[in-house]
C-alpha cells in the first residue's frame, strides 16, 4: 500500500489529545470574553449605579404624580370613575371632604394645593381656605357640594373638579404636555396652551438654533487653529496649545463676567472702537444675541480645537505632498485629501460642542437679553427656585429625546464608528 | 533614588493617616450654620447677630450662602443630612416651604412674646428678621445741576423726560405691581386690579412701553454695578444694596421711594433638624429688639420688633424702608396672593420676555 501523505489531524500532532480543536478554540474564546467582562463589570456597575440609575430616576419624576394619591387617597380612587360630564356625585364629594379633613390635621393640604395650583392658578389658596372651613362631619353627603359652593363658588365650576381628576392618578402626562406647551381640557382632550403663554417649544427651538450657530462658528474658527497647531513643530505647538487651554483653567463665571466688562456699552471694546473711530455711537454688544454668541464661542472653542488637533496630528504630511506630486493644486489637495481625513475629528468636535452648548444657561442668562433664554434655564429655574421637579424632569426628557433622535440620525448619516476623539 | 522616593511616599502616607485617625479635640465647641444671601447683608448679620451670639452663648455661627434655591433645603430634609441650622429666606420660601413640609413649625414660647413683633411678621414656619423694600434708584451723576430728576414711579416709565436704559429684576414679582402704580392705580388697589385678567394685561402693556430699553438683572449686586458702569440710567433694586453703594463706595445714587414695595426676610429651620433647639436659641436671640436695632447700623433694613424701632437713632431711621417719609406711597407685597398666582404669572412673564 503506497503511503499517502496526508496531514495528520492536528490533535494527534499535538500529542494525541482527543478533544476537537473547535471546542478548544471556543473555550479559549469564551474564557477571554469572560475575563474581559469581568474586568469591565466593576466599572460598568459603578457607572450604572452612580450615573444611569440616578438620571433615570430623576427623569421618571416627569411622569410621577404622588401628591394627590398620598394626600387625598379616597378622592383619588373615587374620582377616577367620574366622567367629567357633570358635577361629581355625592360619594366623590364626601370622599374629598373626608380626605381634606385628614389632610388638614396632618398639615399636608399645602402639598396637594401646590400640585393643583400648577393646573389652575389660585387652587392653592382655595384648598387651604376650604380645609380650614370644612362642613361638619355629620353633614349628609348629598348636601356637601352645596356647602362647599357656599364656601367658594369655584367648587361649582366643573373645571376645578376636572383638575382634581387629572391630578388623581399615580402617573400623569401633565408635565410632559406642559413642556410641549399643551394641556388637557375638561373632557381630557389635548389642546394647545394659548399663544400668549407658550414658552417651551420656542425655547427648545431657540436652544437648538443658538447651539447650532455656536457650533458652526466654533468650527470655522477652530479648524484653522487646529490645522496650524498640527502643522507646527511639537515645541511651538505645545506652547500655543497652552494658550488654547488657558480658558479651561479659569472659572466659567469669571470668564463670563470678563465678557460683561469687555462688551459693555462703556466697556473696553466699545471704548477702543470709538477711540479708533470705527463706530460713531456705542454698539450694543451685550444683553443681546451677539453677546451670547461671543461668550459661548469663547468658552466652547477649546472643545472644538482639541479633538480636531489630535486627529489632524495623525494625518501624515506626506499625503499632501503625494497629492501635489500627482498634480493637485493646494486647494484641491486640501479638499480631496486632507479634509476627508480630518472629518472624524470635525464630527467629534462638533458633536461635543453642540451637546455642551445645549446645556448652557448661566452664560446666556448673564450676557444675553430676555429673548435669549435657553431651555436649560427653565430646567434650573424649576429645579432650584420653584421646586417643581416634575416640570424640570419633563423639560429634560424632551431635550434628551430630541438629542437622542438627532444622534440616531447622525449615526445613520455619518456613523458613530467614524468618530474619533483622538 | 527609587528607594528614597518610595520611602518618602510611605512616610507621607503614614503621617497623613496618623493625622486623620487622631482623636478629635476633647472639647467640641457648639456651632450652628446660618445661611444667608451674602454680600453686605451677610456682613451686617455677622456684626449684629453672629458675633454677639458667640459672646453671649459661646455657640459659634458658621456662615453659608445661598441664592434662594429651595432645592437645597428640600435635598437636606429629604436625605436627612442637614448642613444648615437656620436659613434666611424670603416670604415666598416660607409659604412654599411650609406647604411642602420642609420647615419646622416654630415654638414661639422659645422665641419670645408674640406681641413684641410687628403685624404680619410672624408665621408658624418662620419669624421675620428684617423689612426691606424694592425701590428704584438713579445715578445722579448723569443729571446736570438744574435738570429735572425722577421723583415718582411714573418717571421710571417716562422715556421722553428721562431717556436711557433701565434695569429691572427678571421676575414678575414687584414689576407688575410697580407698572400698575406707575400707570396710576392707587397703591391700596394694586392687588385688586392685578387679580383680574385686564389688570395683568394692563401691567404688561405698561411694561411694553419700556421693554426695548430694559436690562434684566437677577442678583442683588447687579443694579449698583450696572448703575456705576452707566449700563443703565436707573434701575429697580433692593434698598439696602443701593444704600451700601452710596455709603461705602461713595456712589452718587439716589433712591426714589415712591411706589416702593415692602417685604420681609424670615428665619426658618429645615424640618427634622436634630439640633433644632440650638437653631431656636439663635432665632430667639436674633428676635430681641436690642439686637435687631443694632443691625440697622450696618445696613438700611428695618427691624421687625416694635421696640427696636424706638431704639434706632433718627439719622439711621430716615433711610429705613419703614421711615414715614419713605412710606408715603408704598404697598406691602402680598405673598399669599403670589403663592397662588406665581406659576401662572411667571409663565406669562417668561412668554412676554421672549416675544
Amino acid at each position: 500500500m503506497p503511503t499517502v501523505l496526508r496531514p495528520a489531524p492536528l490533535a494527534e500532532a499535538l500529542g494525541g489529545d482527543t478533544v476537537p480543536l473547535q471546542r478548544q478554540v471556543r473555550r479559549v474564546e469564551a474564557r477571554r470574553t469572560l475575563r474581559a467582562v469581568g474586568l469591565v463589570l466593576p466599572a460598568f456597575a459603578f457607572l450604572f449605579v452612580s450615573f444611569v440609575v440616578p438620571i433615570l430616576s430623576l427623569l421618571s419624576l416627569s411622569v410621577q404624580n404622588p401628591e394627590l394619591p398620598e394626600v387625598l387617597p379616597r378622592t383619588a380612587a373615587a374620582i377616577r370613575a367620574w366622567d367629567a360630564s357633570a358635577l361629581p356625585s355625592p360619594e366623590i364629594v364626601a370622599a374629598f371632604v373626608a380626605d381634606l379633613r385628614d389632610a388638614d390635621r396632618a398639615k399636608t393640604v399645602g402639598r396637594a394645593g401646590k400640585r393643583l395650583n400648577y393646573d389652575i392658578s389660585g387652587f392653592r389658596s382655595l384648598m387651604l381656605q376650604t380645609a380650614r372651613d370644612l362642613p361638619p362631619p355629620e353633614t349628609p353627603a348629598p348636601r356637601l357640594l352645596e356647602k362647599l359652593r357656599a364656601l367658594d363658588e369655584r367648587w361649582g365650576d366643573i373645571r376645578y373638579w376636572a383638575a382634581i381628576k387629572r391630578a388623581a392618578g399615580p402617573v400623569t402626562d401633565f408635565y410632559l404636555l406642559a413642556a410641549l406647551d399643551r394641556r388637557r381640557d375638561v373632557r381630557g382632550h389635548v389642546v394647545q396652551v394659548p399663544t400668549g403663554d407658550a414658552i417651551y417649544v420656542n425655547a427648545l427651538g431657540r436652544t437648538f438654533g443658538i447651539s447650532f450657530v455656536v457650533t458652526v462658528v466654533c468650527l470655522v474658527l477652530g479648524y484653522p487653529i487646529a490645522y496650524l497647531l498640527a502643522g507646527l513643530p511639537t515645541r511651538v505647538s505645545n506652547f500655543l496649545m497652552i494658550l488654547v487651554l488657558l480658558p479651561f483653567w479659569t472659572s466659567l463665571l469669571v470668564r463670563t463676567t470678563a465678557w460683561i466688562v469687555l462688551l459693555q456699552p462703556e466697556g473696553l471694546l466699545n471704548d477702543l472702537a470709538v477711540f479708533l473711530g470705527l463706530f460713531r455711537a456705542r454698539v450694543p454688544l451685550i444683553y443681546n444675541r451677539t453677546g451670547v454668541y461671543v461668550a459661548m464661542v469663547h468658552i466652547l472653542l477649546p472643545f472644538m480645537v482639541l479633538p480636531m488637533y489630535s486627529v489632524m496630528k495623525g494625518i501624515s504630511p506626506s499625503h499632501m505632498r503625494a497629492a501635489a506630486s500627482l498634480g493637485a493644486g493646494p486647494l484641491l489637495a486640501f479638499w480631496k485629501v486632507y479634509l476627508p481625513q480630518s472629518m472624524p475629528g470635525v464630527a467629534a468636535g462638533s458633536l461635543l460642542v453642540f451637546i455642551l452648548a445645549l446645556g448652557y444657561y448661566i452664560t446666556p442668562a448673564l450676557v444675553g437679553g430676555a429673548s435669549d433664554q435657553m431651555l436649560s434655564y427653565f430646567v434650573a429655574f424649576f429645579t432650584n427656585q420653584t421646586l417643581n421637579w416634575g416640570m424640570a424632569a419633563a423639560l429634560s426628557v424632551i431635550l434628551l429625546t430630541v438629542v437622542l433622535v438627532m444622534f440616531a440620525i447622525f449615526h445613520r448619516v455619518v456613523g458613530i464608528d467614524r468618530l474619533k476623539l483622538g | 533614588m527609587p528607594h528614597a522616593l518610595v520611602l518618602a511616599v510611605l512616610v507621607v502616607a503614614v503621617v497623613t493617616t496618623g493625622g486623620l485617625l487622631a482623636p478629635a479635640p476633647a472639647i467640641a465647641q457648639d456651632s450652628i450654620t446660618v445661611t444667608s444671601w451674602g454680600g453686605a447683608y451677610s456682613e451686617s448679620q455677622r456684626k449684629a447677630y453672629y458675633e454677639p451670639f458667640l459672646q453671649k452663648t459661646k455657640i459659634r455661627v458658621l456662615e453659608d450662602e445661598w441664592g434662594g434655591d429651595m432645592a437645597q433645603i428640600r435635598a437636606q430634609v429629604q436625605t436627612g443630612k442637614y448642613k444648615w441650622h437656620v436659613v434666611d429666606v424670603e416670604t415666598d420660601h416660607v409659604l412654599a416651604g411650609c406647604d411642602e413640609g420642609l420647615l419646622e413649625r416654630l415654638d414661639y414660647k422659645a422665641i419670645g412674646p408674640m406681641d413684641q413683633f410687628l403685624e404680619g411678621t410672624t408665621h408658624e414656619c418662620g419669624v421675620a428678621t428684617i423689612s426691606w423694600s424694592t425701590i428704584y434708584a438713579y445715578n445722579a451723576d448723569l443729571y446736570a445741576a438744574g435738570a429735572p430728576r425722577p421723583t415718582v414711579a411714573a418717571d421710571f416709565f417716562d422715556l421722553k423726560k428721562f431717556p436711557g436704559k433701565r434695569g429691572m429684576w427678571k421676575s414678575p414679582k414687584h414689576n407688575l405691581e410697580f407698572a400698575l402704580v406707575a400707570d396710576g392705580v392707587p397703591v391700596k388697589d394694586v392687588y385688586e386690579v392685578l387679580k383680574t385678567a385686564d389688570g395683568v394685561a394692563r401691567a404688561f402693556r405698561k411694561l411694553d412701553t419700556i421693554k426695548s430699553q430694559l436690562v434684566w438683572w437677577e442678583a442683588g449686586a447687579q443694579p449698583p454695578q450696572m448703575l456705576a458702569d452707566k449700563v443703565v440710567v436707573m434701575s429697580t433694586a433692593w434698598n439696602g444694596r443701593i444704600y451700601n453703594a452710596v455709603v461705602k463706595d461713595k456712589k452718587n445714587f439716589v433712591i426714589v421711594w415712591d411706589g416702593q414695595s415692602l417685604d420681609y426676610d424670615w428665619f426658618v429651620i429645615p424640618k427634622g433638624h436634630p439640633q433644632k433647639d440650638l437653631a431656636l436659641k439663635f432665632i430667639a436671640f436674633a428676635s430681641t429688639p436690642e439686637v435687631q436695632a443694632n443691625q440697622s447700623k450696618y445696613i438700611s433694613y428695618g427691624p421687625t420688633t416694635k421696640k427696636a424701632l424706638t431704639l434706632i437713632s433718627p439719622a439711621i431711621l430716615k433711610d429705613l424702608p419703614t421711615a414715614p417719609a419713605n412710606t408715603k406711597n408704598h404697598f406691602r407685597v402680598n405673598a399669599k396672593w403670589w403663592a397662588d398666582r406665581r406659576e401662572e404669572l411667571t409663565e406669562k412673564f417668561n412668554a412676554w420676555l421672549a416675544k
